[in-house]
């Protein structure tokens, strides 16, 4: 039973994470139709930015708002740059593109730190302290909740409660129509490419340090996970990123903890067919075929 | 009185063949303008030319004195022309309050919804739900609603009375004649339901394969019973 | 209806081709071309040779999968680890290669019928994700069943030596070879004939191909399957060639140098696979010789990932519709038989 709820917390925190990228994905999706494959590859080459700035100031925080403001340049950057000029007759296209992308990142970053997996600190302990006599949570994972809480909160804050938040739905929703009303849409997708990949790099500074390291490979099993976290929440629906995200964050913190850690990885590719041959349309989702 | 829109020698398509030829036409303030025509002779193609969703090839659009050329489509509602699109375009993933804002976000401070709520009492009622909740009169009524929320002094609206009941089109072409004899709104109105429109206009134009065909006085277009039979049908 | 499935016919029949090169003959220009290279050519260049006849194996049947059947594979890198590994079993216990080979297909035949049978089902970025899914964790399952797969340090494989009168190299040239030219064989006249012309009408138009009688799903399958054996011939290939198999060869970055190679070498034909291959070998070998020159041992493989990286995105940007206009529809025109099925 102890076991059973130290699994269960070490799956939402996970969850959590997998919720945060999920979501940046679903942001993307929304407003452009691609699937941003790129996504891993962009937060990974922020952690990077983010632990050098951390290692020359020595300041852990500095380097997490350097990333996360580094994921908000790159995301606008790729929009303006690579994805606006992407041919939208085929949902292909943007795939190859993104795939690009990643081989572009994984090289770069190979070149400038080599492709050795490199130490990453966690800002607060990662041993769990004891509740009621069961060790259940650590400080980290507190730290993980309050951070992925917080990007829920506002991002849900940013679209309901603001001007910009309206636009950028608008944008995403009906293209067209809002330009006639006024909206910069231009805008607005670099905008939320900007948002989706800072917090894609928020997702990646906190759970970097919770597995091997920085790698430019590092997020490559965790975009799988999170993408199947987003089909599960139905690929359109923010609220179902969150809760497919902490689904699939408890599904495989029971696995890996009764079945062994080395199962993890079939147990996501299990899952992600399961999702995708046995619930099309996600458990939130409006549209009804895996079709894009 | 000087012409609040001015549309001079207007040529436009959508490749390398014109769907438009050489159309010249005004609106002065405070006018309704029927643009009547068979399907397929460019109302449509005209009305995207004048909000700069289609740039024109050749020919001018002057709006309050001021070229419109390479204005970008987002701008054109902060020169006060705002465009209702065929099908309405309502944001159905939005809700009706939410449309609404959407139409007036550009102006700073962003204007109340008090008066439109007032010309649209049933959009009040329904101010939560979302667009595609609505019936297709509702979604007209949000849709002008919506463009009006943006204070414009042009509407340019695009066949509001498709797919609606007779008596809740009556209702649309009211408002707008009210609308015009209150504030002055001047009304690009581009219409198959020929009756319905020239009732309301001041000046009606027929387009025809892209070429304007005929224009006159409403009532005199209405009156036309050859003019009739050849473009309009009836 | 009937006017529907006249307009899907006329045009996967009517421009026929202009010039079309008997697929035989080519095969065996290529075949003598091959042997000749290997008398002519040093050890290193013709194991080089070798590798891009494995590589070929397996673009050659991805181009058919992208090219003229639409569906986009990330999964072809772990497809073929399938068959390397395959081999790397069936060697170490039997050492009976010919038929080694034909069981790697056959096990990659299998893994691709599963995936295939799913991938009919999805489309755009699901059917990508979860390749990508399946390239990402295939090469993770070696740590899984360790006993079997022995984790990160890999199998070797077992091989008799050369026929005397051979070298290494030249013998493997020409097992990679004789694979590949048999394969691209197979492939240009299955794409030549009806089940070809399904193929691009699913591609194109899955509507109008379902009016006219052909069954989208299970052309989807097949064209997967076939593409997965290719694989797997390429990875037994390359069991072979590296004499061992191990996760690091088959990383998710494999999968998407495969995709770069036929986007590059022109979608949906075979001479673009043969490109593709080229470029697989010679990219790779050319940042070898500029990180060796610079002294970096970081440039070495990332040069070739950025590259490839750039050059997919270039030419994804420049291509006007993008994949769709990568295609060179030309010498892959079925023949003028008009289809007859009755529905
Ligand atoms: N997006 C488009 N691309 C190419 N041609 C178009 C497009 N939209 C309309 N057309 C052509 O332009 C002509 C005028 O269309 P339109 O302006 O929609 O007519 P109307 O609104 O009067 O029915 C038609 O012949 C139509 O085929
Ligand atoms: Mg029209």
């Amino acid at each position: 039973m102890d076991r059973f709820l130290f699994l269960t917390f070490d799956g939402l925190s996970r969850g959590a994470v997998y919720a945060a990228f999920a979501l940046a994905l679903v942001l993307i999706w929304r407003a452009t139709r691609i699937v941003n494959f790129a996504q891993g590859a962009m937060a990974v080459a922020t952690a990077y930015v983010g632990y050098s700035v951390a290692d020359a100031t020595g300041s852990y925080w500095l380097g997490f708002a350097v990333a996360v403001l580094a994921g908000l340049l790159l995301g606008a950057g790729v929009e303006r740059v690579v994805m606006r000029f992407v041919d939208h007759s085929s949902p292909l296209n943007g795939v190859v593109v993104a795939l690009g992308l990643v081989l572009i990142i994984q090289g770069v970053l190979g070149m400038i730190y080599g492709n050795e997996f490199r130490p990453a600190e966690a800002p607060f302990s990662r041993d769990a302290f004891n509740i009621g006599g069961v060790a259940l949570l650590s400080r980290y994972d507190v730290f993980v909740f309050a951070a992925v809480g917080a990007v829920v909160v506002l991002l849900t804050l940013l679209f309901t409660r603001t001007p910009t938040g309206l636009r950028m739905r608008a944008a995403a929703f009906a293209p067209d129509v809002s330009r006639l009303l006024g909206v910069p849409v231009g805008g607005m997708l670099t905008l939320g490419w900007a948002l989706a990949a800072a917090v894609g790099s928020l997702a990646g500074m906190l759970v970097i340090p919770t597995e091997l390291g920085l790698h430019p490979t590092a997020m490559d099993v965790l975009f799988i996970s999170a993408f199947t976290a987003a089909v599960l929440g139905g690929l359109d629906s923010p609220i179902g990123a969150v809760i497919g995200g902490l689904i699939v964050g408890l599904v495989l913190s029971y696995i890996s903890g009764y079945l062994g850690a080395t199962v993890a990885p079939m147990a996501v590719l299990a899952l992600l067919v399961v999702v995708l041959l046995g619930r099309p349309d996600g458990l939130f989702a409006r549209s009804k075929a895996r079709t894009a | 009185m000087s012409a609040l829109l001015e549309v001079d020698g207007l040529t436009v398509g959508y490749g390398a063949a014109p769907v438009l030829h050489d159309v010249s036409l005004t609106v002065e303030p405070g006018q309704i303008v029927a643009v009547l025509g068979a399907n397929g002779a460019g109302k449509t193609t005209l009305l995207r030319a004048l909000s700069g969703l289609l740039p024109p090839t050749r020919g001018r659009v002057v709006f309050d004195g001021a070229d419109l050329r390479g204005i970008r489509v987002e701008r054109m509602v902060r020169h006060g022309i705002a465009h209702v699109p065929e099908g309405r375009g309502v944001v159905t993933e939005l809700t009706v309050d939410e449309n609404l804002r959407l139409g007036g976000l550009w102006r700073k401070p962003q204007p109340s919804l008090a008066p439109i709520y007032e010309l649209f009492p049933r959009l009040a009622e329904r101010r939560g739900h979302l667009g595609h909740q609505l019936s297709g009169g509702e979604r007209q009524m949000l849709a002008l609603g919506r463009a009006l929320a943006a204070q414009p002094r042009l509407l340019l609206l695009d066949e509001p009375s498709l797919g609606l009941a007779p008596r809740v089109t009556a209702q649309i072409m009211a408002l707008l004649r009210d609308l015009r004899d209150r504030t002055g709104l001047a009304v690009l109105l581009v219409e198959q339901n020929v009756r319905s429109a020239l009732s309301i206009a001041d000046q009606g134009i027929v387009l025809s394969l892209g070429r304007i065909a005929a224009r006159d006085d409403a009532a005199a277009l209405a009156d036309d019973a050859d003019l009739r039979h050849a473009y309009l049908g009836f | 209806m009937t006017a529907l499935k006249d307009r899907v016919t006329a045009r996967m029949v009517a421009p026929a081709s202009r010039r079309r090169l008997n697929p035989y003959l080519v095969v065996a220009v290529g075949a003598a071309l091959v042997v000749a290279l290997t008398y002519t050519l040093p050890p290193f260049r013709t194991y080089q040779l070798a590798t891009i006849g494995a590589y070929l194996c397996v673009t050659a049947g991805l181009t058919v999968l992208t090219g003229l059947n639409g569906q986009l594979s990330l999964g072809h890198g772990a497809l073929m680890a399938t068959g390397a590994y395959t081999l790397a079993l069936w060697q170490n216990k039997f050492n009976l290669l010919a038929v080694g080979i034909v069981v790697a297909m056959l096990v990659t035949t299998a893994a691709g019928l599963i995936i295939g049978l799913a991938a009919a089902r999805l489309r755009g970025p699901y059917l990508a994700g979860l390749t990508l899914a399946v390239a990402v964790v295939v090469p993770s399952i070696t740590s899984t069943f360790d006993e079997t797969f022995n984790s990160d340090q890999g199998l070797s494989v077992v091989l008799n030596p050369p026929p005397e009168s051979m070298t290494v190299e030249q013998w493997q040239a020409w097992l990679c070879w004789a694979g590949a030219l048999v394969t691209v064989l197979a492939l240009a006249l299955i794409t030549r004939g009806r089940f070809g012309r399904d193929m691009r009408a699913v591609r194109d138009d899955e509507t109008a191909a379902k009016l006219a009688g052909i069954s989208i799903a299970r052309t989807q399958v097949w064209t997967f399957v076939i593409s997965a054996a290719c694989a797997g011939l390429g990875g037994a290939l390359f069991a072979v060639l590296a004499q061992s198999v191990s996760p690091g060869a088959f990383p998710l970055t494999l999968s998407l140098f495969l995709l770069m190679a036929i986007v590059i070498g022109g979608l949906g034909r075979l001479s673009g696979a043969l490109i593709g291959a080229f470029l697989l070998v010679a990219l790779p070998a050319l940042a070898h010789e500029i990180g060796e020159a610079s002294g970096s041992q970081r440039l070495e493989g990332n040069l070739a990932l950025t590259f490839f990286g750039v050059v997919l995105v270039v030419v994804m940007l420049a291509a006007p519709g993008g994949l769709a206009s990568l295609r060179v529809p030309r010498s892959w025109r079925p023949s003028h038989t008009t289809r007859k099925k009755k529905h």
